[in-house]
């Protein structure tokens, strides 16, 4: 049977605390980096699901949003190619509804049944913006999730899948819109939400012959905390014993990657026998019976929830959320002049930005970035073997924090840094504290949007206090 | 190899006010500096018989006519010459090797720079990177590439953030001090340590007096053969060595056991016009080094990379006044780039200038006692990455 191999999950560093946007109000909610979006986080989610997996035996990759930070370019590729996998896989962007990660979830699925992949990554990211002032704004978070679909060593079987649809103009936006729009509340969460979930669910177990009392535990995304708990009751789960947290007090909404969130919250806790339900809702419903196998012990070992969600730091200033987000702007000084970023010379260099290859010297074994033709340290030309550096620790030389830059990054960190193994890299550093740094502090590299210039969303590695 | 030692002299030069010239354009500031050289010189402009112009900033793809048509030359060659903040002694080398192979008598090297037109605080630009490119590069421009050293250095040598900034707020005292003597520069008043440490940070652990400022100027040199100098003047200087040395990706900061402690292309470069010049020890046989202080930490390093000290002994050296005006080495004894500013390719020519009115006795307040040899050195760009010029000047005999 086919289903989850392997699972990995990403949250960012950054909580907005509740009462910032507004006195009284309980909690924080995951928020992007400015150099964060949809793709960067799900690479970071991708990347800790691969982990300790050949990465050439990936045969798939299909990335879910409703946040995609490009209406015409394939988002799934990008991933891919930082991911470091191999080319010839089938890629594509689910998108357009908070139903997309369960429906590339569902898709993984079958592709593996029918034997067109063997190992799927499923990727879903979201970074939905709610209006200043509304709940959306309150209870949106930014996050991502990965799971690796197979058919052997599976860790979670999918036993059984329902789906409704619902085509209804309760939560939506159009594609110029920033902010979510909904309808009156009592009519989309009636005639949305709770009926269409409840319904799938219902025809579900029906299906498999299941009562709620057979499942171990639900878990049920949700607009909000009130009605996670309606539906929880409504069928027939007492939402503090046997249905996954909601994780609204700490994380938010993450929009179409929030199921799958919450499944990987729901893994890390499983047992090895337990019977889980899954739902989603987004113009319909998807619901699955899950079967969660011994194998789940070993892929224990990943950052996935637990490990992000224990890491953070607080923005208790609701303005750098604003000019994060680009709602709140300061007039900007002159800075790098750059040049005109070349999609040529992006391509020319594309093994070096996207899984970040170094080379290492066949001749005298020394590993340098970026790329050179001839070895800086035996002048060999031409005589190298390709060596990732995205999954690499280091330690920083040597830094500085340049204050003429933009005000977003102010003050830009430049930090060298020697990576385990060998190579240094000079790099940005992000999710810093300028006061914390220091010669010889640990770090990983965590794949980052550099800028937007020519109509180019400009993505590269940056470093990172260590996280893991 | 022969080498350029005592093959060619410098008989004029000329060097305007460095500073925030608003109504001067490049074309005036070179029709300043080159008259200024050629009247010191008592030559007429039609005398120059070849010119090289050093211009580095931003702008490329124009040649050396923008010379030719500020001084309105008769169709004589001109070339313009870039090679960073090399570029005024790059001009000075070409025009040299020119006179020396016996190709041209007489030969003018200027350089010049409008930096504030750019109406940009600092150099905004990348060196190094094509205009088209991916840009996913860490930006490691001026400042950042310094702070890197500096932090580095205080922590090789076990000084506290405090004790390391202290010791570069002695070399921005130093050179503001010797700047207070000298017309031409754009700052012309002390400083304080309190004052350098109290001062913003730009970019951590560099100060604003840390970073020479944003200035334009222009500079000039007469350049040709010693038999022919000896019918210009008495007290024409003569050219010792001249070094260029180019980063070659082989240290520098794709190199995984870089130390950030000194700089390759600078002890290349300073080796190269040494022994051209026959100098074996620079600390005993050069008086005056015009070193380049884009930043106090790059004057420390410099100084360490030419010989003027040792590894990690620029602190004990710099308490002890040896770099001050009456000291063994006067470095940036006419204020250095943290008074003049930086207009990129006439600081080399600028550096000279201050060595020609030493040998020659005409420093005024500045002047040193007896000096015979002078060095100025430029470096511009990241190391591995990076150019470094040195040009020695002495007496003649």
């Amino acid at each position: 049977m086919a289903g989850i191999t392997s699972y990995g999950a990403y949250v960012p560093l950054w909580r907005l605390s509740r009462e910032a946007i507004m006195k009284g109000l309980l909690g924080e909610k995951a928020i992007r980096n400015f150099d964060e979006d949809s793709t960067t986080m799900a690479v970071a989610a991708a990347i800790d699901c691969l982990k300790g997996r050949d990465r050439e035996a990936i045969d798939g990759l299909f990335f879910a949003s409703t946040t995609a930070p490009y209406k015409e370019k394939q988002i799934a590729t990008t991933i891919a190619a930082a991911a470091d996998l191999r080319r010839d896989i089938i890629t594509a962007d689910f998108s357009n509804s908070l139903r997309s990660g369960t429906a590339a979830l569902r898709a993984a699925l079958d592709a593996v049944k029918a034997g067109s992949a063997k190992q799927v990554l499923v990727v879903a990211a979201d970074c939905r913006m709610g209006a200043p002032g509304t709940d959306f704004e309150q209870n949106s978070g930014d996050g991502a999730a990965a799971l690796l679909i197979g058919d052997s060593d599976v860790a979670v079987e999918i036993e059984a899948w329902h789906s409704l649809s619902n085509e209804l103009h309760d939560i939506w936006r159009r594609d110029d819109d920033n902010f979510i729009r909904s309808w009156e509340d009592r009519f989309i969460y009636s005639k949305g939400y709770i009926d269409t979930v409840a319904q799938t669910v219902s025809a579900l177990l029906q299906k498999c012959n299941l009562s709620s009392d057979d499942l171990t535990k639900a878990i049920f995304d949700a607009p909000d905390t009130r009605r996670h708990g309606e539906l929880s009751r409504k069928l027939g789960f007492d939402p503090k014993a046997r249905v996954q947290h909601h994780l609204f007090d700490v994380m938010g909404n993450t929009g179409t990657a929030y199921p799958l969130m919450l499944l990987v919250a729901a893994l890390e806790e499983a047992k090895p026998g337990d019977r889980l339900l899954l739902t989603s809702y987004g113009n319909g419903s998807d619901a699955c019976v899950l079967h969660v196998t011994d194998q789940v012990e070993k892929i224990r070992d990943r950052q996935g929830m637990k490990g992000h969600l224990a890491t953070k730091r607080i923005v208790d200033d609701y303005r750098t959320y604003l000019q994060w987000r680009g709602l709140l702007t300061f007039e900007s000084q002159p800075t790098l002049s750059g040049g005109n970023i070349s999609s040529s010379a992006q391509w020319r260099d594309r093994n070096q930005i996207f899984p970040l290859h170094g080379l290492k010297c066949r001749a005298c074994g020394g590993i340098h970035y970026p790329p050179q033709r001839v070895c800086p340290q035996c002048q060999t030309k031409d005589q190298f073997d390709e060596v990732r550096l995205s999954d690499k620790k280091g330690k920083i030389f040597t830094f500085g924090a340049d204050n003429l830059c933009t005000r977003l990054e102010a003050p830009r960190v430049t930090a060298i840094i020697d990576f385990e193994g060998g190579g240094r890299m000079a790099t940005m550093m992000t999710d810093r504290v300028l006061e914390e740094i220091e010669v010889g502090m640990p770090v990983e590299m965590s794949f980052r949007k550099l800028s937007s210039q020519d109509g180019i969303h400009n993505y590269f590695w940056k470093s990172i206090p260590l996280r893991s | 190899m022969e080498g350029i030692k005592d093959r060619v002299a410098i008989v004029g030069m000329g060097c305007t006010k460095f500073g925030e010239l608003w109504d001067k354009s490049d074309q005036d500031l070179m029709v300043d500096s080159c008259h200024e050289a050629l009247a010191d010189a008592g030559i007429e402009l039609n005398d120059i018989q070849a010119a090289w112009l050093g211009m580095a900033c931003i702008e490329t793809g124009f040649g050396g006519v923008r010379l030719a048509r500020a001084l309105k030359t008769d169709y004589i060659p001109v070339t313009r010459v870039e090679n960073y903040c090399a570029s005024g002694i790059e001009a000075v080398r070409n025009a040299s090797y020119a006179v020396a192979a016996g190709i041209y008598d007489i030969a003018l090297a200027c350089g010049v720079e409008k930096m504030k037109d750019s109406g940009a605080t600092g150099i905004t630009q990348m060196g190094g990177e094509p205009h088209f490119s991916s840009w996913v590069w860490a930006p490691i421009v001026a400042p950042a590439r310094y702070a890197l050293s500096a932090t580095r250095y205080f922590h090789a040598y076990g000084l506290s953030p405090e004790e390391g900034r202290r010791l570069l707020a002695m070399i921005a005292v130093k050179n503001h001090h010797n700047g207070s003597l000298n017309p031409r520069a754009h700052f012309q008043r002390e400083i304080t340590i309190e004052q350098a440490l109290n001062a913003p940070i730009i970019a951590w652990p560099l100060g604003l007096f840390d970073c020479c400022a944003n200035s334009d100027g222009s500079a000039a040199a007469i350049i040709t053969r010693p038999d022919i100098a000896k019918n210009i003047r008495d007290d024409y200087i003569l050219v010792k060595g001249l070094g260029i040395s180019s980063g070659a990706g082989t240290q520098g900061v794709i190199a995984a056991d870089y130390d950030y402690l000194h700089t390759d292309e600078v002890v290349r470069a300073g080796q190269m016009a040494y022994n051209e010049a026959g100098i074996k020890d620079p600390r005993k046989e050069v008086d005056i080094a015009e070193v380049h202080d884009c930043f106090t930490i790059a004057e420390l390093l410099d100084c360490e990379d030419l010989g003027f000290c040792g590894r990690g002994k620029f602190k004990e050296d710099i308490e002890a006044g040896t770099f001050d005006l009456g000291g063994e080495v006067a470095i940036n004894a006419d204020g250095g780039l943290k008074c003049f500013g930086h207009p990129i390719a006439a600081s080399g020519l600028r550096m000279l200038f201050e060595s020609y009115l030493q040998l020659q006795g005409k420093a005024g307040p500045r002047q040193l006692k007896d000096p015979t040899v002078g060095l100025a050195q430029n470096y511009g760009g990241i190391p591995g990455g990076g150019v470094c010029g040195v040009a020695i000047v002495g007496c003649r005999d």
